[in-house]
């Protein structure tokens, strides 16, 4: 290894006066009582006491760290980084009717922030219109509700669609929502070649861990690869995708299991759309991940720093891709809402804060930064500016943006990457074995692997082995909160009624031809003179309502139910 | 009304009660039982057995799809394995019968095999009268599927599935000894998965083998292939059931009558023996003497287990 | 040799939402516990919910919901089971509650409502306090 960052002899020296060193912290930690019996991350990742030289002697400074957006890319996807431009700040938003949103939306960007992100109601991300009798309860609950083009058009008005660059965290019926901003946005005037946002269309993740199920694996598999086609071929500012570890995180996962499990969707959508005759120099750059940022600070920063090398290897090794862009692994951050807590709320200020410095020094290309209130539900107006105004503070305050990649080097990080990297591929591997990503969630492999992890933690922190401020320690009640935002039940009945008037206004005859057109589309063989996103731009133009969109999917490809085992 | 009243008009409430105190081996369970045996004897009883995972669950889900659209009413037992460390289970097959649980023709009851080996829980048979006595006209019964040893659902069953999946070659040897011998129907379910042509074929082998060595019946085991999550070949899988009822009903033949009454045997023959051990006990138990003093005894070379068994059955049946 | 009656619990997702890492969890713990739990998974309409619960003659229904429509399906739970003769089935819930919801769920009949950081050897003690299986039919 002729690259090697330090010589054999001063490794030698480090070497002998480690072992010193340790003897000396062993004699001494013998005297006073240990804190924990183990140190180890929030995943449970065992850590030692110190790292130095001889942790990351064997790397090759140009293989495995390098420079920013250069090959492998561990220290950032731009040579620039955060000296060009801050990350893209995008708060998840989303409650109540579509008037209600947007003005939210409104508040949001006149306050600095620089990209949209929309959150849907429940019954909205199952696909169901605000009428169906499973969505009692639910309407503009936990997000927005959007039943129709006119629903759409109201969620982004006076929004500049060609400037703002939008989020819609949506997933099984992900073509839908897609099919009717593109409409709405043509319908204002707007280009769809100019059009920029991201669609998280990431369905694995949802059997895996979130578990927005409504079409078996392969039908949903189909859907995504058709939004690939569409978008590499009419949209092609658009992120198709967004490879999603958030959920599979916030369902109990470790950190190496949403490393692994993320990435192996990934390398899943690309086989897919290989299979569908595209190039992956055509269409994996427009490809985008999502990761969750929790409380353990380094283990955080490591995941991001590996995640960026191991795609970048896994696209040019696995998909022989050529294009630097086919390889850069580039995300969208949030923080952890699984580590907020309903007791002592504003200490979840603090936890985000730590997160989200991490995700920054992870080399985050946008961040949602979690409210305190958010363990309640969704953010009020108060909270959410709190948020947004830690993420100001952490860019324009702390100095910590001046310099790219700020750790890279850092014996400890460096060390904890390559952990990374090697647990992820191992699982990787794993899943290769099992016949892929398919074949293991549908004998709930995934699935029980996160299952077992979240156990593991429950019982630690009910142990104290694992310490959770004013839950297992320090705890105190529930205190009330000042503002918590709160959604009136009229807008279900009033959203209801306006879906109610679409329909009786739509035109039958072209209504029913668009629909047809969807079925013929679906019914046939995958391929682009099937794709479903022309037809069913067509069919929401036409006044198709989601839910009957999603009930054509239903019957065409029929329904899935989760495993569900122990 | 009393209670064997209420489950044969088939109060949900009632069965459902009645079940677990069965399960439960409450002593006011036999005599309703002993009430409600006149009322047995109509509904066609169907086991489901194969390794975990096979697909029983959507297979079941799917038959009873099929017989409700053709008026049937359905009742359906899904066993599940109880831990041995806790004594607790989860109990997980009706979440692929959601579809049916607003259906009033439709009757679903997990249970837990409570340490009892071979598939089934101990009070399974009870069950399956009860909601034959409720009317069912068809009950089906999904073992735990540990995929072994599971001959039991033969004794209660009158037809017998056999759930297997493409790509199990090396379980269809292992299992071929015992397990093959029972089933009535053979189903290669997932039969979109690669492999569903070798497995059938590989399976006609092994039932020629089998029918070879079983006889004095003629039926000819049917092997089915299956999508149980889209549907496919269920039509089939439900007209073999009925084909297989047939065979056993036809007349002039004993063949129903052979079924009922080895059913019936080992039935009682099982029940016997829980009621004298559960009675010998108690008897020993009454003279103020212990099993745990027997073990100590034999294990001190006091005695030794022939000459105590010997004691018992001298003392309590004479 | 009369047996204690086990506890059967179901454990019930109601709404539309999938978040089934507590659910899981809490299914695991009772089993562990010695309990038989039924677990039915996701997206469950109270109908469902009830009609299970009657079937598998359980004592104890236990609700999770993390998209705050417990409002309507908590009640509606309740109701459905006073209709059905059934309301000697105790229901608690898991999940995140507004302060306010919280006397109102317990008035409408919920027994305990259990929320983030409640420790999963309180859940079962308090069940091993309040609910005792049902005497014979
Ligand atoms: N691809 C495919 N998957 C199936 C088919 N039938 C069932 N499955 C899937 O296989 C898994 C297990 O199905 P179950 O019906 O629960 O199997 P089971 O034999 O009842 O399982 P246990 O009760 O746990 O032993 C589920 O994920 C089903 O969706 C099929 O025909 N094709
Ligand atoms: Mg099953």
């Amino acid at each position: 290894m002729g690259k090697q960052i330090i010589s054999e002899s001063a490794l030698d020296r480090i070497e002998k006066e480690h072992a010193e060193w340790l003897e000396e912290y062993r004699k001494a930690l013998a005297k006073v009582p240990k804190r924990l019996e183990r140190f180890s991350t929030v995943s449970d990742l065992e850590v030692n006491q110190l790292y130095t030289p001889l942790d990351t002697q064997r790397r090759d400074f140009f293989e495995q760290i390098g420079f920013p957006g250069k090959y492998p890319y561990t220290r950032g996807v731009q040579s620039t980084m955060y000296r060009g431009r801050h990350w893209t700040m995008r708060m998840f938003a989303g409650m109540g009717n579509a008037d209600d949103t947007n003005k939210r939306f409104h508040y949001l960007i006149n306050h600095g922030e620089t990209g949209l992100s929309t959150a849907f109601d429940f019954p909205t991300l199952m696909g169901y219109d605000s009428a169906s009798p499973l969505a009692r309860g639910e309407c503009g609950k936990c997000g927005v509700a959007i039943d129709t083009l006119d629903d759409m058009g109201r969620l982004f008005a006076n929004i500049n669609l060609e400037e703002v660059t939008t989020s819609m965290t949506i997933n099984p019926p992900a073509s839908v929502l897609w099919a009717m901003y593109i409409a709405n946005a043509e319908r204002q005037g707007f280009s769809r070649k100019k059009l920029g946002g991201t669609i998280q269309n990431d369905c694995l993740k949802e059997f895996i861990a979130q578990k927005t199920l409504m079409l078996p694996p392969e039908a949903s598999l189909r859907l995504v690869t058709d939004t690939v086609e569409f978008g590499t071929k009419e949209v092609p500012r658009w992120n198709t995708i967004s490879i999603s570890g958030y959920h599979i995180r916030e369902a109990g996962a470790t950190a190496v299991q949403e490393l692994a499990f993320t990435i192996y969707d990934g390398i899943t959508y690309v086989e897919e759309a290989i299979k569908r005759g595209l190039k992956v120099d055509d269409f994996a750059a427009r490809l985008s991940f999502f990761w969750n940022s929790h409380i353990d600070f380094f283990e955080e920063i490591a995941k991001m720093r590996a995640s960026r090398r191991m795609w970048a290897r896994i696209m040019k090794e696995r998909f022989g891709a050529k294009n630097p862009k086919s390889m850069l692994m580039r995300f969208h951050t949030q923080t952890a809402g699984c580590s907020l807590t309903a007791q002592e709320p504003y200490n979840n200020v603090v936890r985000t804060t730590t997160e989200a410095l991490a995700a920054v020094l992870g080399g985050t290309q946008s961040l949602h930064t979690n409210s305190l209130d958010e363990v309640y539900m969704i953010p009020s107006e108060q909270a959410a500016l709190i948020a947004l105004r830690t993420q100001q503070i952490i860019a324009e305050e702390t100095g910590v943006t001046n310099v790219i990649d700020p750790l890279g080097g850092s014996y400890f990080v460096e060390a904890l990457t390559d952990k990374m990297e090697q647990e992820a591929m191992a699982y990787i591997r794993k899943l290769d074995e099992l016949g892929g990503m398919v074949a293991a969630i549908e004998r709930d492999y995934p699935q029980m692997e996160i299952a077992d992890a979240a156990f593991h933690f429950q019982k630690q922190v009910e142990a104290g082995d694992k310490t959770v401020i004013g839950v297992n320690k320090y705890a105190s009640d529930r205190p009330e909160l000042e503002f918590v935002l709160k959604i009136d039940d009229q807008i279900e009945r009033e959203q209801i009624e306006r879906t109610e008037r679409f329909k009786e206004k739509r035109d039958k005859v072209g209504f029913q031809k668009a629909m047809d057109e969807l079925v013929r589309r679906c019914e046939g063989p995958p391929c682009w003179n099937n794709n479903v996103m022309p037809a069913l731009i067509e069919a929401v133009r036409a006044g198709a309502t989601e839910q009957e969109c999603c009930d054509l999917y239903r019957n065409v490809f029929g329904t899935y139910t989760d495993p569900g085992s122990f | 009304m009393d209670i064997v009243q209420r489950i044969v008009s088939g109060d949900v409430r009632t069965i459902a009660r009645l079940l677990r105190d069965i399960d439960d081996e409450l002593p006011s369970a036999r005599s309703v039982l002993q009430g409600l045996y006149p009322h047995t004897g109509k509904a066609h009883i169907v086991g489901f057995t194969g390794s975990p995972g096979v697909g029983k669950s959507s297979l079941v889900d799917q038959i009873a799809t099929f017989y409700r659209k053709e008026s049937k009413t359905v009742g359906i037992l899904a066993v599940d394995p109880t831990s041995p460390f806790t004594g607790g289970a989860i109990l997980g097959d009706r979440i692929r019968m959601q579809r049916h649980f607003l259906d009033p023709g439709v009757f679903i009851r997990s249970l837990a095999t409570r340490g009892q080996f071979g598939g089934l829980s101990k009070s399974t048979n009870d069950m399956v009268n009860v909601l034959d006595a409720a009317g069912k006209d068809l009950v089906l019964v999904e073992t735990v599927g540990v995929g072994q040893d599971e001959v039991e659902i033969a004794n209660s069953a009158h037809t017998t599935v056999l759930v297997m999946i493409p790509g199990m070659g090396d379980d269809i040897q292992a299992i071929k000894a015992g397990v093959m011998e029972i089933g009535n129907i053979f189903v290669v379910n997932k039969a979109d998965r690669e492999g569903s042509r070798k497995t059938v074929r590989e399976l006609m082998n092994l039932v020629e083998l089998g029918v070879r060595r079983r006889n004095g019946d003629d039926w000819e085991p049917q092997i089915i292939e299956t999508e149980a999550v889209k549907g496919r070949g269920i039509d089939k899988l439900c007209q073999t059931i009925e084909d297989h009822k047939a065979y056993l009903k036809a007349t002039g033949s004993q063949r129903w009558r052979e079924t009922v009454e080895k059913r019936t045997r080992i039935q009682l023959m099982g029940a016997l023996r829980d009621r004298v051990l559960k009675a010998v006990l108690e008897k020993i138990e009454q003279r103020g003497d212990s099993i745990d003093n027997m073990v100590a005894k034999i294990v001190d070379r006091q005695s030794d287990p022939y000459t105590v068994v010997q004691q018992i059955v001298e003392s309590v049946l004479t | 040799m009369a047996n204690a009656r086990n506890l059967r619990i179901l454990v019930a997702k109601p709404g539309l939402d999938g978040h089934d890492r507590g659910a899981r969890i809490v299914a695991r713990a009772f089993r562990d516990a010695g309990f038989e739990v039924i677990y039915t998974g996701c997206h469950q309409t109270p109908e469902q919910i009830v009609s299970t619960a009657i079937q598998e003659d359980v004592d104890l229904i236990g609700l999770s919901i993390l998209s705050g429509a417990h409002r309507y399906s908590f009640p509606r739970v309740l109701e459905l089971l006073r209709e059905n003769n059934a309301e000697d089935i105790s229901v608690i819930g898991g999940g995140i509650f507004p302060l306010e919801d919280i006397p109102v769920l317990k008035e409408a009949g919920i027994k305990e409502l259990f929320e983030p950081g409640a420790k999963l050897s309180d859940i079962i003690e308090w069940v091993g306090k309040n609910i005792i299986p049902r005497r014979e039919a």
